[in-house]
């Protein structure tokens, strides 16, 4: 294995030292990184207002917070784990992984992949400075709703062009890793040969495209709607509110999957290799996958069914919704008959997949409920809702993220992070976010309505031990960042192969693995 | 019963004792209410059946699964098998799922239709949503009224002890009759409210300048209280809805009194007003802003 750093052909070779190193950063991996930070930084952030919220719930009526500022940390809450924490965690996975597992040097676009990943801080921290501003920052939800959102104070344009910066970085993201992806492939590496991360990061790209823009617009009309006249979304004016639901969550859906199809392929890289098995039905896999992103276009209505659509549209939803279960279930099964007859081992990474698999299903589950139209009507807007989205995406998106950070960290640090303590982060978190999660079913079902800061008395042994849950899971996301810094600074020499299961591009290249993956491109066969 | 059994975890160990011996007493609802409404028993009904349906595949599934963590794990001695795919096995969990879908989707069908069949009503009311109180309009009797939160501030604000049914009582709750089928008409006056009592079985939003319509038969007297259930702004947690479920002969009565007390304050007929500085609004919550 040739180590390019030591080789003095260009200048861009070795990474210039300090500072400039990462605000001129070019390289797939600095920029990764940069994106793996931030996203980190973001979500201990985006957890502290969830601590907040979960503070103020732990006991019937007004301890902590005033309802204003209690929906100001929901709707911020929501905005940062989105577009903050998951979305640019999975960039920088991207941006780490993509060229090592096909075979490249770099990614294709590197100047586009720097000015993507600087944007977020600017798009942030405008973003969380609204929090100062004058009335305070949006406090309509994140899925900002008119008429509500409308009511925002000074805070409105900020939040608006923060989330015009978050779309612009993402579409460049999900440029940048389909022009990878299609041109930049090792020779033999076909299109049905890409390890599953990589296609479900080509699929989640060309949702990121699509739907992003429809976000835009959909923002874009609400500040005209707000500073100059317009009236789409006015009743008065001869506009619809229920408009913007459907622009909503026209983007709104699709996103749920560009948060889940890439978990979906780092759980299908980990479980073979823990199993010592290769992943059963790949290209069911790639085919469900690809089934999940159309179908996520035709399903938005779910998230509206009691707005009061017609009929047949609700019908419509309904079937269309009911029908994802179908290649989710795939997946689900894919990975257990991978794990099934293998030889399995339980290290952190394949802990956290294991447990990704069990409780990302109970989400599917409960989404299946919420698809039965008429329980929606009890369900909507309820913590059932709450508990459901959070079972995807903390226990789905978030541990799939915390399993890549395990399984890929020795890759590249070249160090082994420590075992035992990554095996006592797996239990805190995973108990800890059961008892954060599991009884807000109880407490949907029960009647209790989401975005309050305040409840009736029956739904407070619920709370109180959802709130418990919330600081076990909360503090020990600590221990993930000594674990992560440890690992980067000490710990054992990692292998080039770190796993005895593992198999692809990645694992032949050395760890940590040269400046520049691939200079000459392998052979796959 | 499940209420009976965390009850019972009372371990030290958990540090969750003192919390558990609070609600061992308290019964603990676990499970949505199966309502006082036709169409309540109905979406009841349905979600059981496919509570238990992902019940018995989870427990295929996770059972397949914990099988084989246990078993085909190295340091048992496991050799990984080489199957890798099989055609037949995807087609059938294919297939199979898409059957059971459709078997769900039978009753789920016939319910919805029942639930926006809103004709032939024996009686309407229309609901508007006001940051942050209900308005009610009996379309037929010309009564109208508000209906804000009672729950004293000091509740609020733990300065007085919260009572029974803290942030689900209102000054004027909407009287209806059983047994007769009311349309309930469902918009706002400013933001997007959703009307939502669980009793009933349904929820609707109510948005400025549109009307939904939805049904409600209810089936035995009582008082059923749900809240607003779309985020409002600052006191969305503090508009609650009370519903008063009367007989028919004392619903007539009620009726009758309402239409007497507008007749003789038939000078000072302006209830808007009045009601907006209603003494129930919880002075605290409302100089947040």
């Amino acid at each position: 294995m040739s180590t390019a750093t030591h080789v003095h052909v260009e200048h861009h070779d070795a990474p210039p030292r300090g500072i400039w190193r990462w605000l001129s950063a070019t390289n797939h991996k600095d920029i990764g990184t940069l994106y793996l930070v931030f996203s980190l930084i973001m979500f201990l952030i985006g957890g502290c207002m969830a601590l907040i919220i979960r503070a103020e719930l732990f006991q019937p009526g007004l301890q902590f917070v005033t309802p204003q500022f209690f929906n100001q940390m929901t709707t911020m809450h929501a905005l940062v784990m989105v577009f903050g924490a998951v979305m640019p965690a999975f960039t920088g996975l991207a941006n780490w992984l993509i060229p090592m597992m096909i075979g490249a040097p770099d990614m294709a676009l590197p100047r586009m992949n720097n000015w993507s990943f600087w944007i977020l801080p600017f798009a942030f921290t405008l973003l969380l400075s609204t929090l100062f501003m004058q009335g305070g920052g949006p406090a309509g939800g994140w899925t900002l709703y008119p008429p509500l959102v409308l009511q925002t104070g000074n805070a409105f344009p900020f939040v608006i062009l923060s989330v015009h910066m978050m779309g612009i970085s993402s579409i460049m993201g999900a440029i940048n890793v389909i022009a990878t992806i299609l041109n930049m492939r090792a020779p033999g590496m076909t299109l049905m040969k890409m390890p599953l991360f990589v296609w479900t990061w080509l699929i989640t790209a060309y949702l990121l495209i699509a739907v992003m823009p429809v976000l835009a617009g959909g923002v874009t009309m609400l500040l005209t709607d707000k500073f100059f006249g317009t009236s789409f979304f006015n009743a008065a004016g001869g506009g619809d509110p229920v408009m913007f639901q459907h622009i909503f969550w026209f983007f709104g859906h699709p996103e749920v999957y560009i948060m889940i199809l890439p978990a979906f392929g780092v759980i299908s890289m980990i479980i073979p290799t823990f199993a010592r098995k290769p992943l059963f039905g790949y290209s069911s896999m790639v085919y469900a996958t690809a089934s999940i992103a159309f179908l996520s276009f035709i399903v938005w209505g779910h998230h509206m069914f009691t707005v009061g659509m017609p009929l047949a549209g609700e019908l419509f939803f309904m079937y269309a919704t009911m029908i994802i279960a179908v290649p989710t279930g795939v997946k689900v099964f894919n990975w257990v008959s991978t794990m099934w007859k293998g030889s399995m081992t339980f290290e952190t990474p394949m802990l956290f997949a294991i447990a990704f698999v069990i409780l990302f299903t109970i989400g599917g589950f409960s989404g299946l409920m919420l698809a039965i139209a008429p329980a929606d009507f009890q369900y909507q807007d309820t913590y059932f809702v709450v508990a459901h989205f959070h079972y995807v995406l903390v226990t789905g998106a978030v541990f799939s993220l915390m399993a890549a950070a395990y399984y890929w960290l020795p890759k590249w640090t070249g160090h082994m992070y420590d075992e035992k303590l990554g095996k006592i982060h797996f239990w805190l978190s995973v108990i800890g976010v059961n008892i954060l999660f599991f009884p807000q079913h109880f407490l949907g079902l029960a009647g209790m309505p989401r975005r309050i800061p305040d409840y009736a008395l029956q739904f407070a042994e619920f709370n109180a031990l959802s709130s418990i849950g919330a600081y076990i899971y909360g503090f020990s996301q600590l221990l993930f960042v000594y674990i992560v810094i440890k690992t980067i600074r000490s710990g054992e020499k990692a292998t080039d192969q770190v796993w005895e299961g593992a198999r692809g591009l990645e694992w032949t290249l050395s760890s940590p693995p040269p400046y520049h993956s691939f200079t000459t491109a392998p052979e796959v066969h | 019963m499940l209420a009976n059994l965390l009850a019972r975890m009372r371990y030290p160990a958990l540090g969750l004792g003192l919390l558990w011996s609070l609600s061992a007493a308290a019964d603990l609802k676990l499970n949505m209410p199966e309502g006082v409404t036709t169409i309540s028993h109905q979406i009841y009904d349905l979600h059981m059946t496919i509570l238990w349906i992902c019940v018995a595949i989870g427990v295929g599934v996770f059972g397949t699964m914990f099988y084989s963590i246990y078993y085909h794990r190295k340091s048992k001695g496991a050799v990984p098998a080489h199957f890798h795919e099989s055609t037949t096995v995807e087609i059938v969990w294919t297939v199979v799922p898409m059957l059971i879908l459709i078997f769900m989707a039978v009753p789920a069908t016939r319910t919805l239709i029942n639930l926006e069949d809103v004709s032939k009503p024996d009686l309407t009311i229309k609901v508007t949503g006001y940051q942050w109180k209900w308005s009610y309009d009996y379309l037929d009797e010309g009564i109208s009224f508000f209906s804000t939160l009672s729950t004293p501030a000091e509740q609020i604000n733990n300065l007085a002890p919260k009572d029974k049914d803290y942030l689900l009582e209102v000054d004027n709750p909407l009287v209806v009759p059983v047994g007769k089928k009311i349309r309930i008409l469902t918009t706002a006056a400013d933001v997007i409210h959703s009307w939502w009592v669980p009793s009933l079985g349904w929820k609707r939003d109510a948005i400025p300048g549109f009307i939904n319509e939805s049904w409600a038969l209810i089936e035995k007297p009582g008082v059923y209280r749900g809240q607003c259930a779309e985020l409002c702004g600052k006191d969305h947690g503090y508009m609650p809805i009370v519903v008063v479920a009367k007989t028919q002969e004392e619903y007539r009565q009620w009726v009758e009194s309402k239409k007497a007390a507008k007749t003789a304050s038939l000078g000072s007929d302006n209830p808007g007003p009045a009601m907006t500085n209603a003494p129930g609004q919880p002075a605290p919550v409302t100089a947040a802003q």
